[in-house]
């Protein structure tokens, strides 16, 4: 457990699957465990800035996300960031979303 | 010499319409030798269970859950049943089984049953999803497709779909169901059951979920090339279940194909009824399976090597009332930073 936060364990979301035989997984030593987190912020931040919002790295134990008026929510991985984003920029994050795509398109050039 | 006890025992679901053949399938299954040390748990709706008196071993690894639909009532004690199994297997009260089936009523859903054995804190140290399969009549799968939503549901979530009295139905009708469940569900295997044939062991193998089995599923399973596909709108059933395969050429950064899939699944997963692929991941040599029913993604399989020559990333998605290519246009944006996708082909197919 995390003495600061209390989050009990690590997470076990797909896309931090735990190493085991036969797993594809990130998530081996400290080095790689911190290279995706960076990479995963870069990522996020690509499509959370449609939104106005970012993320960043907290800890390398989790995420910080907020929007451009200040509010913040902290998030363990993938699989609550965007129930949070929506939450906090009270629209939908569909990536289904004509706008998004042709923004991130024109992004692309 | 004994085979030694698996990490994780495969946990396999059992599914399909009432009266579809599921117990019969379960019964041919267990007389097998080799399936000897299978637990089995059957869950039956109404206050007089009978299927478990129908499959011939009876003894304390065959347990009766009788409460109501597996799907919607009884999820604790199925996870309460579950672990009391695991419990006496420690304790050597029953003998060491390596697969447990489950049998649930014709009316279940598939996803909570699923749920419960994915992300039980207890469970899911002790067992790992095995193979979902789904029994589909063929003399009355027509109607039951056509009036059930669940049915529609059981097929597109299957690994393994077995056709059962196909001895019973016209060649004619087998084909057109046999069609019918491709177009819901291109990426599951299709057995047709006329009795003596079915290969217990590898249907019950444990598949998608298994790292040591994924070279297997992926020869049997792999989405089709994009250029086999028919194309256009064949929604002739008037369901609004679709599926869409098609193929990356590039290779897919891993961390932004999390990113769009999580993102997907937060806003869409109850439409997503069906996520399997194998992707060209940048930086890796072999591909990675990935696999998920609705909002459940499995743990990524690291596949050993690739089943044929192709290196692109192929995808299918089975969805309901979300338009494939969207879809399918959303992931290609996606991906084209950092890891730029060339062109490549597509396909869409209709259920």
């Amino acid at each position: 457990m995390c003495a600061l936060c209390g989050i009990l364990g690590g997470s076990d979301h797909w896309t931090d699957a735990v190493v085991r035989p036969g797993v594809f997984t990130r998530n081996t030593d400290a080095a790689a465990r911190r290279r995706e987190r960076m990479h995963r912020v870069a990522a996020a931040n690509r499509i959370l800035k449609y939104f106005s919002m970012s993320l960043a790295d907290w800890q390398g134990t989790s995420f910080v996300l907020s929007t451009s008026t200040g509010k913040t929510e902290l998030v363990d991985d993938l699989s609550h960031l965007w129930s949070a984003a929506e939450r906090l920029g009270g629209k939908p994050c569909d990536p289904l979303d004509e706008k998004l795509i042709a923004s991130l398109e024109r992004d692309c050039g | 010499m004994a085979e030694p006890m698996p990490d994780f025992t495969p946990v396999i679901l059992i599914t399909g319409c009432l009266g579809s053949g599921k117990t019969t399938l379960l019964q041919r299954l267990l007389r097998e030798p080799a399936l000897a040390d299978t637990a089995v748990l059957i869950n039956e709706f109404g206050e007089i269970g009978l299927d478990h008196h129908l499959l011939e071993r009876i003894d304390d690894t065959m347990v009766l859950l009788q409460s109501g639909c597996l799907c919607c009532t009884i999820r604790g004690e199925l996870s309460a049943a579950i672990k009391d199994l695991h419990a006496k297997r420690e304790r050597g009260v029953v003998p060491a089984f390596r697969r447990l089936v489950i049998e649930s009523t014709g009316l279940a859903d598939p996803l909570p049953i699923l749920s419960t054995v994915h992300a039980d804190p207890v469970l899911k140290h002790h067992f790992r999803l095995g193979p979902v399969i789904v029994t589909v009549d063929a003399v009355n799968a027509m109607g039951q497709l056509d009036r059930q939503p669940e049915s529609i549901k059981q097929v597109a979530v299957a690994d393994r779909v077995v056709l059962t009295k196909t001895d019973l139905a016209a060649a004619a009708m087998i084909d057109m169901v046999a069609d019918r469940i491709r177009r819901i569900n291109p990426a599951a295997t299709l057995r047709r059951s006329a009795d003596q044939d079915v290969d217990a062991q590898a249907l019950l193998s444990p598949g998608a979920f298994d790292g040591n089995g994924a070279e297997r599923w992926i020869a049997a399973d792999v989405p089709p090339k994009p250029d086999s596909h028919q194309h256009g709108d064949r929604n002739r059933h008037g369901d609004d279940i679709r599926a869409v395969a098609f193929s990356l050429d590039d290779a897919i950064d891993w961390t932004t194909f999390g990113i769009w899939l999580t993102m997907l699944l937060n806003r869409h997963g109850d439409a997503v009824l069906r996520v399997k692929g194998i992707l060209n991941v940048a930086g890796t040599d072999t591909p990675v399976a990935v696999h998920g029913v609705q909002h459940l993604v499995h743990p990524p399989t690291h596949m050993r090597a690739w089943p044929d020559a192709d290196r692109r990333s192929r995808l299918v998605f089975i969805v309901r009332g979300l338009d494939p290519q969207a879809i399918e246009r959303s992931l290609r944006t996606f991906s084209l930073a950092p890891t730029r996708a060339a062109s490549s082909a597509s396909a869409e197919l209709a259920c």
